[in-house]
């Protein structure tokens, strides 16, 4: 990232900041959870992105919905009171706004047309029947429940990573940048870059450890 | 001979596939001396595997930015 892109970020952070709603729920003398919508984005996006795409599969609508997840977010503030953590109420919403997406995409005006499709991605003609019976031995649905654990479990660590180690990481190996690209971005040098990267690695070692790894 | 710092170096790079062809072999012959390198080696593996498996996606910073921005102006209205 450019030094201005910097700049330009922490401006609008402090912006944030200052109108930010912070609510004190200390009444009872309990330690209770406050919101904290300035560090939203930064803790919580990809976790509720990740979350969003495994339950609408289309990039865009993810976004969308984690988008307005922390809008409802900050409408609803008020309504906090802090005894879930402030990723726990952010994950209900999205459940919300995810059945209010499937909800509209299946209102009258969806259903007034019939939408019988062969098969999802194309249209030609073909044994239905065979193709439609659901194969005993297939893994995939058990796997792909399994993997969005492990997905969530991973995004979970990451946030809990220091903020530069969390951004390394995520742009080496989830967004596959080289490591180049992610030197120029950051401003950092190739060793600099590599001890960062074994620092994320060994903390999700540890962190993903009793859960994930066989050994 | 190399360090065991060395060869976590390479073994790091070997899980984004950017170690070249003597690294690679520096560091097998380092984890055949090394158990503790051995271990660290196949949990870093591992986590490759894992972050493979899970399918993986994110945002990027400048989408994650236009976020921001988007939820300050919601803010202000």
């Amino acid at each position: 990232m450019t030094a201005r892109k910097y700049n330009e970020r922490n401006e609008n952070m402090q912006v944030i900041k200052s109108n930010s709603i912070t609510f004190d729920c200390d009444e009872k003398g309990m330690t209770l959870n406050k919101l904290h919508p300035d560090t939203w984005v930064d803790s919580y996006a990809d976790y509720l992105f990740n979350y969003a795409i495994s339950r609408v599969s289309d990039t865009e609508i993810a976004k969308d919905l984690v988008q307005e997840t922390f809008f409802a977010g900050l409408k609803s503030a008020k309504n906090y009171k802090g005894d879930a953590a402030e990723r726990t109420w952010l994950i209900a919403i999205l459940k919300r706004k995810v059945i209010d997406h499937y909800r509209k995409i299946n209102s009258k005006k969806g259903k007034a047309e019939v939408r019988m499709n062969y098969s999802a991605n194309s249209d030609g003609e073909g044994d239905w029947l065979e193709e439609q019976v659901a194969d005993p031995f297939s893994s995939f649905e058990n796997d792909a429940i399994e993997n969005e654990e492990l997905g969530m479990a991973i995004y979970d660590c990451i946030s809990k990573l220091p903020k530069k180690q969390s951004m390394v990481f995520t742009m080496k190996t989830i967004r596959g940048m080289s490591t180049e690209d992610i030197c120029k971005e950051l401003d950092i040098n190739p060793s600099n870059l590599w001890v960062m990267i074994h620092r994320a690695r060994t903390a999700l070692m540890g962190c993903l450890n009793q859960n994930w790894f066989k050994i | 001979m190399i360090s065991c710092e060395k060869a976590a170096l390479i073994c790091n790079k070997t899980q984004y596939r950017e170690a070249t062809f003597m690294e690679k072999m520096k560091l097998r012959l380092h984890l055949f001396m090394c158990k503790a390198c051995a271990g660290f080696s196949s949990k870093n593996a591992q986590l490759t595997t894992l972050c493979e498996k899970a399918h993986l996606k994110g945002l990027s910073e400048k989408e994650k930015l236009k976020m921001k921005q988007e939820l300050l102006k919601n803010n202000q209205r």
